[in-house]
């Protein structure tokens, strides 16, 4: 029992001061004075009004401000500190990202279609610990990237932003007279309107929000260190990667702010570096407990790099392709029996595949967990999920009847949101009688879809055979496969449609509410519902959890939001059609809001459908359901890109050939800019061409049975490349075929991969060629 | 076949040298073959008439390599030798292959003579009946529906475009609409048919040559799939069951019928194809003139896939592959002399590149030389480039010089495919901007482009003869008056209707009188020609004085307001990209003297590389458009959804473009089944399992040849998830003939392991059940091709009632 009272107890411990130089050195360069431009930065590329202020003409770097060039530039603490809190500042994305830390301490729901949430966690870590409240206004909160994420819905339906039944006040809004709003462009607008120079209060905790990229970005360099190390070059070679990292201002310059590039960067580095140290220990001690923690440490890295930003996969798909390769000649191990072979590639497939996968899992599910409340882009989610939050759609659903039954009152939304989320509605104005082009029409009432909620999104479920519009008691549930009719709420107008072309998709057939002109055309107006997502043929119409395609009896066409946004006498919603064959999300609506109806009279139910609903029952997604649909919409959701003054092409990046302002200081100009390191980058590329060069001329002499290396050299050299230059190609390449806005600092994580190269390739030339 | 004599006679050059008694060694040859033939006794022959076939004048340095019997790379080397498993297919082509009808009836040996002319038999007539079967089946119906059917309107129109030598601009390169013009004029046609609108009759017009030209290349690829499977695989149930596979897909079929790119590209990718594996096979004989003769045909086959689409690329890419491969596998081989390699090298840079090349350029030139008339496709190229066309307005023109005051003038994009500023009497709408009259850029030529240039401070006419000649200088302040409508181009303040982050460009002010905001600086890029502005040569930007930003067009497509026009906004950001720089097309002013432009006309590289650049843009330019349904590569080899060729109600005469859905599952669940048993048979073999010879054998037809056609299938269907263009179903047609190759190749290969492991019934059964059943399916899917009227398929009276298995298929 207490046998190691027996013996004494040593701790042996080996300390490479070096390393520990290289991590203070890197702290040092990264921390110090981190909470500087004590302002709130605003990024240029998410605010387009921001080039009216500044000159239109590049700063130069080494401006005015007279600012050092070289890895200075990443500091900017030249100018008066009395004058630093009046700074109208601007580091690059820092508004964008505290926008969600303040989400995060609200507890608010948000969609972010940059990246996964890790990596906002992570800074949300920061402000927490900091004690931050999230109350702060980040400029331009709720209108830029609001009006940004949720498309066109608040610019290009401006006409309809008052709200309820506004448009019935004014239809057919007159054109604006041309001269008079010739006239008004000779003033300032919205466009020259310039924002307050935002700057932290007291309650922002700056240092804080801005310490754990740095530190990501300090521990870069002793990581650095260690991944030459590992590969089995020099010391020497090591420090050479460690300085170049430490020294490189541009990784200095992006550690310093609230953004992800570090993070990035530094799981990347970690994940390379603990497949290096599992692969090491693989041939002396496999199943070691250090062979099982680097193993799952990889595993993690590249999970955390991939759930910072997507950029991350790239990472972790080379780690993978290493991985197999050694796998593989594991396979070919004839000495190694086909259990051993097996546990191997087992433990290798639950620490590089399946681990990665569950904790991106869980980077979501803590996401969810603290993100319960309503937010400014419930919009864009289903109804079932914008239920599942705090607030919002929830507070008004709460209590609805879930069975749908004749007589209920129902709003019905598209599912697919696409272009816009929108709810059916009709409105008494008619289609005209002929359109621009001459085509005629039936001239009844539009039958439109509405982004905004409105009165007149209201419908009722009607029983064709009963003339009642209310629910009797007890409420007759609707089933799948029942005729239905939808009586439009404040008109009592029957959803019909008929073989008349549609106004913009003369393909499909137009829905319209009936109205009788007894000129020959009868009304069409039974639906028979088909409820897409069902389990059972028998199964009832469920508010919010079903979805339902509406199909015409007459025509068999299905009701179907075509997209198009009609002309002025349409108000410009969204078009509805009847489509005889036709599928896809388009075609699915489902219950948002619904309450039984209990007013016989149309007086009476007009003061109904105006009141809001309420009874109860609460409902829940489960998990993975909520997932899928965040994912979704994340990787689907296209955002507005644009062309940046600071943007690059992928190109301009090797040679240098850019920069970002990110902050300048509107009396001193005293700046800080985003801009490599001339001598850094030329070695790096250079290296890399070498590299590519000589593996070529070795590759060719070996098959022809020339060994120039001896084969532990080779190996070490192709490991080394696949690494670094691997490392660089996947990081780097991807980005010619994106279509994204892209900025100098996508380059970053690409760069810290070839600065390894380099004291790589300069101690092979010293050791092998240079004799 | 030509290449199959080479590989004999390598063979047998390698069998006299390695064993000197030549006697001897043949009988021991064929003794050793006898033990694995026992039935088989025309395997004598093999013997006889490769002993008559012996060239002595086998160069020694050639031996050398010979003797090695290097095996071909990508192929079934594993079956070379002896062969391991009794087989009638291999020996019967080989011996067919080996000696014409000539051979045999010089063949000394009487009795191998009647056995021989049997194998010639079983060698041409499986040949013979898939390919008459494949046309057969193409050429049923064909001039079903009368009327134009889907694309036809496009290609029919560009065939006429080349009979009546109008100049057009498509997004694929010219070959396939040149061959299909060609048909229709072999055939009679004379281009005057309109080619509106799918449906449109076709009446007296001549319309067969041109869908028989595409049926008969469309035929020849059945033959194909059945001769490279034939190549790659030595099995003849194989090759057969592919032959089936696509003789039966409803989908080939259709798409085979009709005047389309589709089946000209694909003639092409499997005539690559085909003479790929044919040269790979060659390969124990380099230099030969097979061997020559497949490698050309590969180039030439390459040229015209590229020629046809830029799809071509990928069969570029395999064939490269494939390349790269083999000259790897030659420079690993110590035996073969860095001279050698060198030489190799060369005949596959001549062959593959630069013969390829060549006849690229070469079409392009006759599509130049043919289209010299002025057509619709003008405007989307450079001013230079329309002064060679007749008809034109630059073509033989004469024009001022320099740009004057008062000058009427047209300003063209620099960048290629952006056409004309241009405005018209319609206004932003609602909601866009300020509510002005919009500006936006044109491709084509219309009266709506004419901008008269004036001083920004005067309004006098600048043409009133009393006053004089003023030249519009570099850094000049002006204003652009639009002539039809008197506004002027006008800037402000206000979000551009697409590019939010740009400024707002309108037609502004009554009769040219406007606000300070109507004023440009005229900037010239690199002056190289004084401070003037020389038309057509000079490129200019132009700078908003109150704003200053620059002109330009951000090449986006304005919504149905703005009638698909593109966009016109002025950018802030003064990055210098084509977009924002313009030149001066048309220039009027009758006070100045004109010069002629016949020195502009660019040369021919210039123009081959301006139409690249214009094709790929318009490429690009193929954006789905929002809310439209497009097809998602995903669906495509689930069959998920057919594409309507002809017709919707259920009156119309219906054509649906549609795989077979048993042969297109089939092939699905066979990549699942082929990645399976690959994967477990390399693993054991990295494990160094020993296999059965038998097994061996079939592996490496799997592995090797399947391998290859699965790479196919990869770089034909793989690269589609990364376009941003328009998809269409019928994209996945040259992936699904790799897949259906793989098909053939895996379930005989699959039939004839169980076979070896239980019961030899079990081969041939497997395979003529697969057969019939292939062929029962076109029984009933068949009215999808060729044609059907009547109720649809939902209807329990349609002929088609019960065969709508997936809920998206709208027949």
């Amino acid at each position: 029992m207490l046998e190691f009272l027996k013996c004494p107890v040593v701790v042996t411990a080996e300390v490479n001061l070096t390393v520990v130089a290289l991590a203070a050195a890197g702290l040092l360069s990264r921390l110090w004075q981190l909470a500087h431009p004590r302002a709130v930065v605003s990024d240029p590329a998410t605010r387009p009004d921001s080039t009216q202020n500044l000159d239109l003409r590049p700063v130069p770097p080494w401006g005015p401000g007279g600012l050092s060039v070289g890895w200075l530039a990443g500091h900017s603490w030249m100018e008066d500190p009395r004058e630093r809190e009046s700074v109208w500042s601007s580091d690059f994305d820092e508004v964008y990202y505290g926008q969600y830390i303040s989400f995060y301490m609200k507890r608010v729901f948000f969609l972010d279609d940059s990246g996964p949430p890790f990596g906002h966690m992570l800074l949300a870590l920061g402000g927490y610990m900091g004690g931050f409240d999230g109350n702060f206004m980040w400029n331009r909160i709720g209108a830029g990237t609001d009006a940004q994420a949720l498309g066109p819905s608040s610019t290009a339906l401006p006409g309809h932003m008052q709200g309820a039944g506004s448009e019935e006040e004014q239809p057919g809004l007159e054109p604006a007279p041309i001269w008079g709003a010739g006239t008004a462009d000779r003033g300032l607008t919205h466009c020259t309107t310039v924002p307050a120079p935002p700057e932290y209060s007291p309650n922002v905790p700056v240092w804080s929000l801005r310490l754990l990229p740095a530190l990501a970005g300090a521990l870069s360099v002793p990581l650095a260190y260690q991944i030459v190390a590992e590969l089995h070059f020099s010391h020497c070679a090591a420090m050479g990667a460690a300085l170049l990292m430490l020294i490189e201002n541009a990784l200095i310059t992006q550690s310093r702010l609230m953004l992800l590039e570090s993070l990035l960067i530094f799981f990347n580095l970690l994940a390379v570096l603990s497949y290096l140290k599992f692969s090491n220990s693989q041939k002396h001690s496999p199943f070691s407990p250090a062979w099982w923690f680097w193993l799952t440490l990889t595993g993690v890295a590249c999970s955390c790099a991939v759930g910072v930003k997507y950029m991350g996969v790239f990472t972790y798909l080379l780690v993978l392709a290493v991985a197999a390769v050694h796998a593989w000649q594991l396979i070919g191990d004839k000495a190694l029996s086909h259990v051993c072979v097996f546990c191997h590639l087992l433990a290798r497939a639950v620490a590089l595949l399946v681990l990665p996968v569950v904790l991106y899992l869980l980077f979501f599910y803590v996401h969810l967990l603290l993100l319960y409340r309503s937010g400014p882009h419930d919009q864009i989610m289903s109804s079932a999920f914008q239920a599942s939050l705090e607030g919002g759609l929830a507070r008004i659903t709460q209590g609805q009847p879930l069975e749908v039954a004749f007589g209920s009152q129902v709003t019905l939304r598209s599912v697919s949101g696409k272009p816009l989320p929108c709810w059916l509605h009709s409105h008494q104005n008619t289609y005209p009688m002929i359109y621009e082009n001459g085509r005629g029409s039936s001239h009844q009432q539009q039958v439109t879809c509405y982004p905004f909620k409105d009165v007149n999104n209201w419908w009722i479920v009607k029983d064709p055979g009963r003339h009642q519009l209310v629910v009797s008691s007890p409420p007759r549930p609707v089933r799948h496969g029942d005729l239905v009719q939808l009586v439009h709420g404040m008109t009592t107008r029957f959803l019909n449609t008929h073989d008349v072309a549609a106004p913009l998709s003369p393909h499909a057939q137009e829905v319209s509410c009936y109205i009788d002109y007894n000129i020959s055309m009868p009304s069409q107006n039974l639906w028979r519902l088909d409820i897409v997502n069902r389990n059972s043929d028998t199964e009832i119409w469920k508010t919010i959890l079903s979805e339902v395609r509406f199909v015409h009896l007459n025509t068999s066409a299905v009701l179907k939001l075509s997209g198009a946004h009609l002309p002025d006498w349409g108000f410009r919603q969204l078009e509805v059609v009847g489509e005889r064959v036709s599928r896809g999300e388009s075609t699915v609506w489902n219950v948002e809001e619904h309450r039984y109806g209990r007013s016989q009279e149309q007086r009476e139910r007009e003061v109904e459908l105006h009141s809001p609903t309420q009874v109860d029952i609460s409902r829940n997604l489960s998990f993975m359901a909520r997932f899928s649909e965040l994912q979704w919409r994340m990787l689907t959701l296209r955002s507005d890109d644009s062309e940046h003054k600071y943007s690059s092409s992928p190109l301009d990046w090797v040679t240098l050939d850019t920069n970002i302002a990110y902050w300048l200081h509107p009396r001193t100009s005293a700046q800080i800019h985003l801009l490599g390191n001339v001598v850094v980058w030329t070695s790096a590329g250079l290296a890399t061409l070498l590299y590519v060069l000589l593996f070529l001329w070795y590759l060719l002499r070996r098959r022809r049975n020339i060994r120039d290396l001896p084969e532990d050299v080779w190996l070490r050299w192709l490991l080394a490349g696949a690494l670094c230059v691997g490392g660089w190609a996947v990081n780097y390449l991807p980005f010619f075929l994106t279509e994204k806005t892209l900025f100098l600092y996508h380059y970053l994580p690409a760069l810290s991969f070839q600065l390894l190269l380099t004291p790589v390739v300069l101690q092979h030339v010293r050791d092998h060629l240079c004799r | 076949m030509l290449c199959a004599t080479g590989r004999l006679l390598a063979a047998r050059a390698a069998t006299t040298l390695s064993a000197p008694p030549k006697s001897r060694g043949s009988a021991f040859r064929c003794r050793r073959r006898e033990l694995h033939f026992p039935e088989h006794p025309e395997l004598l022959f093999c013997d006889s008439s490769a002993g008559w076939l012996t060239r002595p004048s086998v160069p020694p340095g050639r031996r050398a390599v010979l003797r090695r019997g290097r095996m071909p790379p990508a192929m079934g080397g594993g079956l070379a030798g002896p062969e391991p498993r009794p087989r009638r297919g291999r020996s019967a082509s080989q011996a067919a292959r080996a000696a014409g009808t000539e051979a045999a009836a010089r063949s000394p040996k009487r009795p191998a003579r009647g056995s021989w002319r049997f194998e010639a038999v079983g060698r041409w007539v499986p040949l013979a009946l898939v390919t008459l079967l494949s046309f057969a089946t193409r050429f049923h119906r064909l001039e079903e529906p009368r009327h134009i059917c889907w694309d036809e309107t496009h290609f029919g129109k560009m065939g006429s475009y080349y009979i009546n030598r109008t100049f057009f601009f498509d997004v694929h390169p010219p070959l396939g609409k040149m061959l299909i013009g060609l048909a229709g004029y072999l055939s009679g046609y004379d281009g005057t048919f309109l080619f509106q609108k799918p449906g449109d009759k076709y009446e007296h017009h001549s319309y067969i040559g041109m869908r028989g030209f595409c049926a008969f290349l469309g035929s020849w690829l059945v033959p194909f799939a059945y001769l490279t499977v034939l190549d790659l695989s030595r099995s003849l149930p194989a090759a057969l069951l592919t032959a089936a596979l696509l003789t039966f897909d409803t989908g080939c079929l259709t798409l085979s019928q009709y005047i389309l790119l589709d089946p000209i590209l694909m003639f092409f990718i499997m005539a690559a194809m085909l003479s790929m594996v044919k040269y790979n096979s060659c390969a124990d004989r380099p230099f030969s003139a097979p061997w020559w003769f497949w490698l050309s045909l590969t180039g030439i086959s390459l040229a015209g896939a590229l020629g046809v689409k830029f799809v071509g690329l990928f069969i570029i890419l395999q064939v490269g592959l494939n390349t790269i491969a083999d000259l790897w596998h030659l420079f690993g081989d110590l035996s073969i002399s860095l001279m050698t390699v060198g030489k190799h090298l060369t005949a596959r840079i001549l062959c593959l590149i630069v013969l390829p090349l060549a006849l690229y350029t070469a079409i392009f030139a006759v599509h130049i030389t043919v289209l010299n008339k002025s057509g619709p496709g003008d405007g989307f190229f450079s001013s230079a480039f329309q002064a060679r066309l007749s008809g034109n307005n630059l073509h033989n023109a004469s024009i001022p010089e320099h740009l004057a005051y008062g000058s009427v003038i047209t300003v063209k994009n620099l960048k290629m495919a952006i056409g004309y500023l241009h405005s018209h009497p319609h206004l932003y709408p609602e909601g866009v901007g300020a509510r002005q009259q919009q500006v936006t850029t044109y491709l084509h030529k219309d009266y709506n482009n004419l901008w008269i240039i004036k001083k920004h401070n005067t309004d006098s006419d600048p043409l009133d003869p009393s006053s004089p000649v003023e030249f519009v200088r570099h850094g000049d302040i002006i204003r652009l008056e639009h002539k039809q409508t008197s506004r002027n181009l006008h800037s402000h303040y206000h979000e551009a209707p697409l590019t939010r982050k740009h400024y707002q460009v309108t037609g502004y002010g009554i009769n040219g009188t406007g606000d300070s905001n109507d004023f440009w600086r005229i900037e010239v890029v690199n002056r190289k020609f004084g401070n003037r502005i020389k038309v057509l040569r000079s490129r200019f930007r132009l700078i908003h004085l109150v704003t200053g930003c620059v002109l330009g067009s951000s090449g986006k497509v304005l919504p149905k307001w703005g009638w698909e026009q593109l966009e016109v906004t002025c950018t802030p950001y003064l990055k210098e990209t084509l977009n924002s720089i313009w030149n001066v097309e048309d220039h009027i002013n009758p006070k100045l003297p004109n010069i002629s432009l016949e020195v502009l006309q660019p040369s021919f590289p210039e123009i081959l590389l301006e139409s690249h650049m214009v094709m790929i843009r318009g490429n690009n330019g193929l954006k789905p458009k929002d809310n439209e349904f497009t097809s998602k590569p995903w669906h495509w080899p689930i069959n998920y959804q057919g594409l309507r060729f002809s017709g919707a109600n259920d009156t119309d005469f219906r054509v649906y473009l549609l795989g077979n859905p048993v042969v297109w599952w089939l092939n699905l669940l066979s990549i699942a089944v082929y990645l399976l048993s690959g994967s477990i048979i390399a693993v054991a073999m990295q494990r160094g399992v020993q296999l059965p010879a038998e097994v061996e054998g079939l592996s490496q037809v799997l592995l090797r040849g399947g391998g290859q056609v699965l790479l196919g299938w990869m770089l034909h269907y793989f690269p589609f998830f990364l376009m941003g263009r328009v998809l269409y179903f019928h994209h996945y047609f040259p992936a699904m003939l790799f897949s259906s190759m793989l098909t053939g190749i895996l379930w005989d290969t699959l039939l004839r392991l169980c076979a070896w492991r239980l019961a030899k019934g079990i081969h041939v059964v497997g395979i003529l059940s697969l057969l019939l059943g292939t062929a029962y399916s076109f029984y009933l899917f068949h009215p999808l091709a060729y044609g059907m009227v009547g109720p649809l398929a939902q209807d329990p009276e349609s002929p088609m009632a019960g065969l709508r298995w997936l809920e998206s298929w709208d027949f």
